[in-house]
C-alpha cells in the first residue's frame, strides 16, 4: 500500500498520535488534581471536619455570601442583559467593555480597585460613611467583591439567552395583547430560561471560589470574611491535612453546581429541539 | 372600514400603499415575494412604523404622521397569524390560545370559555394539552388562527397562511379556511403570493407590484379588466395597453402600444385603452400564415416555455419570446401536431376579433 494512500500514511497516523497525546496529558493535568483530592481525604476524616467550627464557620460564610453575591447579580444585571439584549443606545461599547473587564482582571487588582473605589477613604467612601455603609474588612465587601468578579458571567449568558429568543414570538406576543413586560414575563424569560440559569451558576460557581478579590478587598477574618478558599489556603500553611478536607468540601460544591450546569443545558436542548421542530 | 394610506423605505423597497377594506369580506393582498406584503401587514399590525401616512379602522387613528400619533400593536384591534405561525414553544395549545386573553386580564372562567369556543371553531377541540412542537403543520396553522381569533379582532390579518403546508394539507386546510373567514363579520386581510388563493378568498383583490398598488378591485374586475401587465400576468392573460387611432381608408382601427400596432374590429372612441387578448384566441403557426387580412393580428418569436396544464395536460400554455411576450393556451394535439419544442421560432396570430378594448 502507497504511503500517500487516504487509508494510511506516515502524515495522518503521526497527527493522530499528536492529538491522542495532547488529550491524555490534557486530561492528566485536569483530572489527577480531582482525583488526589478524593483519595487522600478518607470521608470519615471529612465528617468529622465539618464539626470543626473554624470550617463550618467559614462553609457557612461562603455560602451565605457568595448566594447573596449572585442574588444581587441577578437584580442589578437582569434589566442589564435586558438592556444590551434589545436596544441599541450611545455606548452600548463601553458598557459591554466594562461588563467583560472583571473576566480578564486579576482578582487581586480587582481587589485594590475596589479599596480606591469604596474604602474608607476612597472615592466613593465617603457617601457610602454617610449613609452608614462600610465595605472594607466586612461580610458585605465580600459579598461586593464575589459580586464583582461573578457579574459578567450573568449578564453574558443572560444576555445572550434574551438575544436568542426568535423575534417572531415577541411579534406574536404583541398582536395578542401582551405589552412589552407582560411579553418579557411570559415570552421572553421562559424562553431564555436555560440561558439564564447557567448564568446563575456561573457566577455563583465563580462568587463561592473567589479568592483574591476578597482577601484584598475584606481581609482574613474568620467567621466575618473568611470565606472557604481562604480557609484552605490558610490551613494550608500548618494543617496539611485540614486543608484537603476543605478542599474536597468545596470542590462536592463546585461539582454540583458544574452537574446542575450540565443538565438544565440537556433539560433546554431537548426542549428547544421540541420547539425547533415546529418551526418551518 | 380599514382606511390606510403609507409610505415607507424597507431596505431597498420603497413602499407606498392605500387602500380600504370593508368588514366581512376578505380583501386580499397579492403578489410576487419582496413586493410588500408582509412590510404592510406588519405596519397594518403595529409591528412595524411607517415614516408617511394615516391608518385608521372606522374612528380609531392607528397611525397618522401630520400628528405623530402612533398606537402600538398591543393597543389594536387586530388579530395577526404570521407565515410561519410563531406558536409559543414552551406553551400548550390551549395556553397558546388562552394567552391573549390573560393579557387582558379577562377572568379565567371567560377566558376558559371563549378558548374553549375558539377551538371548536377551527376544529382542534382535541388537542388541548399538546405543545406545538407535537402538532402536524395543518394542526399548527388552527392553533395560530384560534389564537388570533379569540380575541374576536376587528381586523384578522393573515400572512401567507397556507403557504407552510404541503400539497395535501394546503388543499384541504384551503377549503376549511374559506368557510371559516366566510362567517367572520371583522375585515380579513390575506396575504398571498398566489393568484389561485387570491381568486378563491378575494372579495377584493389588491395587486401589489415593487411596493405599490397595481390594481384594487373584485375578482371579477381584475380577471376581465387587468389594468397592468403585470396584473394581466398574474391572472395569464395578454394586456396591450396604448392609443386607439382611425386610420384614413380603413374601417378598423388600430391599438398604438409601445410595442407596435394591433388591429381591432368595430371599436369606436379613442385615447388611451386597454385591450385584452385571451390566451386560447391565439393560434401558433411553424410558418407565417398566408392571406389572413388586415384583421389578423401577427407576432413572431421564440417559444419560451411549454407547460401543460392540469389536470390532465390536455390543454398546454406556450409562452412566447415575442414582442411583448405572448402567452397561449392550445391543445395537446396542437401542441404535437406542430411539434412544437422551447427554443423553436414560431408564429403567434390572433383576429381582431379576438381583442377586446376597454378604457
Amino acid at each position: 500500500m502507497s504511503a500517500n494512500s487516504p487509508r494510511w500514511s506516515w502524515a495522518g497516523t503521526g497527527l493522530r498520535i499528536g492529538v491522542a497525546l495532547a488529550a491524555g496529558l490534557l486530561l492528566l493535568l485536569l483530572g489527577l488534581p480531582l482525583i488526589g483530592l478524593v483519595f487522600r481525604v478518607p470521608l470519615g476524616d471529612l465528617l468529622g471536619r465539618l464539626r470543626d467550627p473554624l470550617v463550618l464557620d467559614a462553609l457557612r460564610l461562603s455560602l451565605v455570601t457568595s448566594t447573596s453575591a449572585t442574588a444581587l447579580v441577578i437584580v442589578l444585571g437582569l434589566p442589564v442583559a435586558y438592556l444590551l439584549a434589545t436596544r441599541e443606545f450611545p455606548g452600548k461599547r463601553t458598557v459591554e467593555v466594562l461588563l467583560e473587564l472583571p473576566m480578564v482582571l486579576p482578582p487581586t487588582v480587582a481587589g485594590v480597585g475596589l479599596l480606591v473605589a469604596f474604602g474608607r477613604t476612597g472615592l466613593a467612601g465617603g457617601v457610602l460613611h454617610a449613609v452608614g455603609i462600610t465595605l472594607p474588612f466586612t461580610t458585605l465587601g465580600v459579598v461586593v467583591a464575589q459580586a464583582f468578579v461573578a457579574a459578567p458571567f450573568f449578564v453574558g449568558a443572560t444576555r445572550a439567552g434574551l438575544s436568542g429568543v426568535d423575534r417572531r414570538y415577541l411579534d406574536a406576543a404583541a398582536t395578542l395583547r401582551a405589552a412589552p413586560a407582560h411579553a418579557f414575563v411570559r415570552v421572553m424569560l421562559p424562553l431564555a430560561l436555560p440561558s439564564l440559569l447557567a448564568g446563575v451558576a456561573m457566577s455563583w460557581a465563580r462568587a463561592l471560589g473567589e479568592f483574591g478579590a476578597t482577601i484584598t478587598f475584606a481581609g482574613n477574618m474568620p467567621g466575618v470574611t473568611q470565606t472557604m478558599p481562604l480557609a484552605v489556603y490558610l490551613a494550608l500553611q500548618n494543617d496539611l491535612e485540614a486543608a484537603l478536607a476543605l478542599s474536597v468540601l468545596l470542590l462536592a460544591a463546585s461539582l454540583s453546581v458544574l452537574l446542575a450546569l450540565r443538565l438544565a443545558p440537556l433539560g433546554s436542548t431537548l426542549f428547544s429541539a421540541r420547539a425547533g421542530h415546529q418551526v418551518r | 372600514m380599514l382606511a390606510t394610506r403609507f409610505a415607507s423605505r424597507r431596505g431597498a423597497l420603497e413602499l407606498e400603499v392605500a387602500f380600504t377594506a370593508a368588514p366581512g369580506a376578505t380583501t386580499v393582498l397579492v403578489g410576487e415575494s419582496g413586493a410588500g406584503k408582509t412590510s404592510t401587514l406588519r405596519i397594518l399590525a403595529g409591528l412595524d412604523p411607517a415614516e408617511r401616512g394615516h391608518v385608521a379602522l372606522d374612528e380609531e387613528v392607528w397611525l397618522d404622521s401630520e400628528t405623530g400619533r402612533w398606537v402600538p400593536a398591543w393597543e389594536r384591534d387586530v388579530g395577526y397569524v404570521s407565515q410561519d405561525y410563531a406558536l409559543f414553544p414552551h406553551l400548550s395549545v390551549v395556553d397558546n390560545i388562552a394567552f391573549g386573553l390573560e393579557a387582558q386580564r379577562l377572568s379565567s372562567a371567560t377566558t376558559r370559555e371563549r378558548v374553549e369556543a375558539a377551538m371548536q371553531q377551527v376544529g382542534i377541540a382535541t388537542l388541548g394539552d399538546r405543545r406545538p412542537g407535537q402538532l402536524s403543520g395543518g394542526q399548527q396553522q388552527r392553533v395560530a388562527l384560534a389564537r388570533a381569533l379569540v380575541l374576536r379582532p376587528r381586523l384578522l390579518l393573515l400572512d401567507e397562511p397556507l403557504s407552510a403546508l404541503d400539497l395535501k394539507t394546503r388543499r384541504q386546510v384551503r377549503t376549511e379556511l374559506r368557510w371559516i373567514l366566510q362567517g367572520l363579520s371583522c375585515i380579513t386581510i390575506y396575504v398571498t403570493h398566489s393568484p389561485l388563493e387570491a381568486l378563491l378568498f378575494g372579495d377584493q383583490i389588491v395587486v401589489l407590484h415593487h411596493g405599490r398598488v397595481s390594481q384594487h378591485g373584485s375578482r371579477d374586475e381584475l380577471l376581465r379588466y387587468p389594468r397592468s401587465r403585470y396584473v394581466a400576468e398574474l391572472m395569464g392573460t395578454n394586456l396591450f395597453e396604448g392609443a386607439l387611432v382611425h386610420p384614413e381608408r380603413s374601417e378598423e382601427p388600430v391599438l398604438h402600444s409601445a410595442e407596435g400596432g394591433l388591429s381591432l374590429v368595430s371599436e369606436s372612441g379613442a385615447g388611451e385603452v386597454f385591450a385584452l387578448v385571451d390566451p386560447t384566441d391565439i393560434t401558433l403557426y411553424r410558418e407565417p400564415p398566408a392571406g389572413g387580412g388586415s384583421a389578423q393580428n401577427l407576432f413572431a418569436g421564440p417559444i419560451l416555455e411549454v407547460v401543460p396544464q392540469p389536470p390532465a395536460g390536455d390543454r398546454v400554455r406556450v409562452v412566447l419570446g415575442t414582442q411583448p411576450v405572448l402567452v397561449a393556451e392550445v391543445t395537446r394535439e396542437a401542441v404535437a401536431g406542430l411539434a412544437l419544442r422551447e427554443g423553436d421560432r414560431v408564429f403567434a396570430s390572433f383576429k381582431a376579433t379576438g381583442v377586446r378594448v376597454y378604457k
